[in-house]
């Protein structure tokens, strides 16, 4: 019953999620806010997809890019070498990333926390290099040049209305499957392994394939946030999958707020507003990032929406004893 | 993929000579900065993800000095002691603050402090390579060895790195100090109990483990090329390192390197672009078979 109501709720959320973002053309015409939904996307699928991993699972993955970056290639490989359509490139990419989700995760998510990390970060820089030496598929350095065609019947991506629905649509299809996977029994298995590892075991749970089942998941999210990126830009390069950006990510869900499920999502535009400011105010963007994730990681210690939802309990607190 | 260079080069005593000098001196670095990310995990149980922004910074420091004081000595010296002091900074302001945390924030420091590093070099000395060439000193016609070429420099930095180990080696299991610091990895609670000083314990890890880093920089800067984020993809190579020998082992983390210094220079000749996926393999087939590494002791 209960979980039936939340599921109920949780689809009337991302309904009226969806009817704002639908609105939005409508009030600020301009192109600056429909690049900012569409990056949005991509990188509110991304963190969200890292925080399965991190919030939910306890594992603290420092090479989540190389799914993003993954799935950017596949589906532009797809469409331009393989002359796939639109559908069936996503699909492929989906299954591109859920194999080497399953490859990597299977050596990466038996071990220790720290370790988990580090290993994570290493299998990203091999990814990385085999993009960057593999030129004749890839393009190198240089990225997936030539642009890919983002045409399939009647629906034209190149035109950035349409993609602002595609990718607003994805990604609230894919945000919400994520929150109803969470909301699962394997969800809760999930947490529980995060908690507790010691004691699912004795309960009988294989924590190593919990663990691995949601490090696939994670990574098909993360992939899908790659392929809105990639029909963002139209094109795939190698900076997707660099380690800056799975530290990005791990500073977007950080600064959302694990606990919360929208966090990462929050986490995300508020960094990209940061990148925005940064990268117009000074060449130095690494240093003035710095400074703000040691502001958030040393100072604050918590996330945005912690923060909300801290108010709001003391709040609900008082009123109660009131 | 060409396997007959390799068989060619294995057949010369030459080409054995000159690829065996320098798998071994990319071993030397390998395990210099290694060890020091290999003790701090032992001791502290974090890993220092900044740690190649160390070796980094070493290899910018050595520059500086040695064009200031031109004796190359001095500046590997300095390069040492500098870095080692920034990692005081580091450990006393900002890393101690989240050694108890979630890994989740200690990761984010140590991000934050790659990026920062990275950029403050490029601030300092400029966004273009830097390299120091060779020092004067060592400026003299490289050894002959069964017809294979070895640069004098080659042996000073094998030989430092093995005097370096050696000490270590010494200093860790024969002497009170390195009874002090096994006992404090091993159960720092009970240490702090007998009346020592943990957190200064911690921080002189810390320290010395940063200063190896830094000895490593200054090591490198006169045979490779510097640039912002050199420290990135040394630091991936001694985190396999580390894997392979165990974490926490100083001894593995020395035949890690070895062992990844010469399958690099040989591999550089058979299969150049397979190179880094061997290194791979290996470690996860390492991780797989024997998780605790090769000479690490099994996980509690």
């Amino acid at each position: 019953m209960n979980t039936h109501s939340s599921f109920n709720k949780d689809l009337l959320i991302a309904l009226a999620g969806l009817a704002i973002l639908v609105a939005i053309p409508f009030f600020s015409p301009g192109r600056v806010a429909l690049d900012f939904v569409i990056r949005l996307a991509a990188f509110g699928l991304f963190a969200t997809s890292l925080n399965i991993l991190v919030g939910y699972g306890g594992m603290v993955s420092f090479g989540h890019a190389m799914f993003f970056g993954g799935g950017a290639y596949a589906f532009g490989l797809l469409m331009q070498k393989g002359g796939a359509s639109i559908p069936v490139a996503i699909l492929g990419a989906i299954l591109f990333c859920a194999l080497l989700g399953f490859v990597i995760g299977a050596i990466c998510v038996r071990l220790k926390e720290i370790y988990f990390s580090f290993l994570t970060l290493a299998f990203q820089m091999l990814i990385h290099s085999i993009i960057i030496t593999w030129t004749s598929l890839t393009g190198g350095d240089q990225g997936l040049m030539g642009g890919i065609p983002r045409v399939w019947g009647s629906l034209n991506l190149a035109d950035v209305h349409t993609l602002y629905w595609f990718s607003c649509v994805l990604g609230v299809v894919c945000l919400f499957l994520m929150r109803t996977i969470l909301q699962s029994p394997f969800g809760y298995t999930l947490r529980m392994v995060r908690d507790n590892a010691d004691r699912a075991q004795f309960l009988g749970i294989n924590v190593w394939r919990v663990r691995l089942y949601a490090f696939i998941l994670a990574s098909c999210f993360a992939g899908i946030g790659g392929v809105i990126m990639a029909l963002f830009v139209s094109g795939a390069y190698p900076e997707f999958s660099y380690w800056t950006m799975s530290g990005e990510a791990v500073f977007m869900i950080m600064m959302g707020g694990l606990h919360t499920f929208i966090g990462p999502v929050v986490g995300a535009g508020l960094l990209m507003v940061f990148n925005d400011i940064i990268t117009r105010t000074t060449e130095y963007h690494g240093l003035a990032l710095g400074i703000i994730v040691l502001f958030f990681a040393l100072g604050l210690k918590r996330g945005m929406t912690d923060f909300v939802v801290q108010i709001y309990q003391s709040l609900s607190r008082k009123g109660a004893r009131s | 993929m060409d396997p007959t260079a390799l068989f060619e080069c294995l057949s010369s005593i030459s080409c054995i000579v000159t690829q065996t000098s320098t798998g071994l001196i990319v071993g030397a670095l390998l395990f210099l900065v290694a060890a020091g990310l290999t003790l701090i995990f032992g001791v502290l149980g974090v890993i220092n993800f900044s740690h190649g922004s160390f070796y980094m910074l070493g290899a910018y420091i050595a520059l500086s000095a040695y064009r200031l004081t031109d004796s190359y000595l001095l500046a590997a010296l300095i390069a040492g002691l500098g870095v080692g002091l920034f990692s005081l900074v580091f450990e006393r302001f900002f890393m101690r603050r989240v050694y108890n945390a979630d890994v989740l924030l200690q990761l984010l420091v140590c991000y934050a402090f790659i990026l920062i590093l990275d950029d403050a070099v490029k601030i300092i000395w400029g966004h273009e390579f830097q390299s120091m060439g060779m020092p004067a000193a060592f400026q003299t016609p490289p050894l002959f060895i069964g017809g294979g070429i070895v640069p004098v420099f080659y042996v000073f930095m094998m030989s430092a790195a093995g005097v370096i180990g050696a000490i270590m080696w010494y200093v860790l299991t024969r002497t009170r100090i390195g009874k002090i610091v096994r006992a404090a990895a091993h159960n720092p609670t009970m240490t702090s109990v007998l009346g020592l000083n943990t957190t200064w314990i911690y921080a002189g890890v810390f320290v010395f483990g940063g200063a190896l880093a830094g000895l490593a920089g200054a090591l490198a800067a006169p045979v490779r090329s510097m640039s912002a984020g050199m420290g990135f993809s040394i630091l991936i190579e001694s985190f396999i390192v580390t894997v392979i020998g165990g974490m926490g082992s100083v001894s593995g983390a020395l035949v890690g390197a070895l062992l990844i210094g010469l399958v690099r220079s040989f591999g550089s000749i058979g299969f150049p672009l397979f190179v880094e996926g061997i290194m791979f393999i290996a470690m996860a087939l390492i991780l797989v078979l024997k998780p605790s590494g090769l000479l690490g002791k099994e996980q509690r």
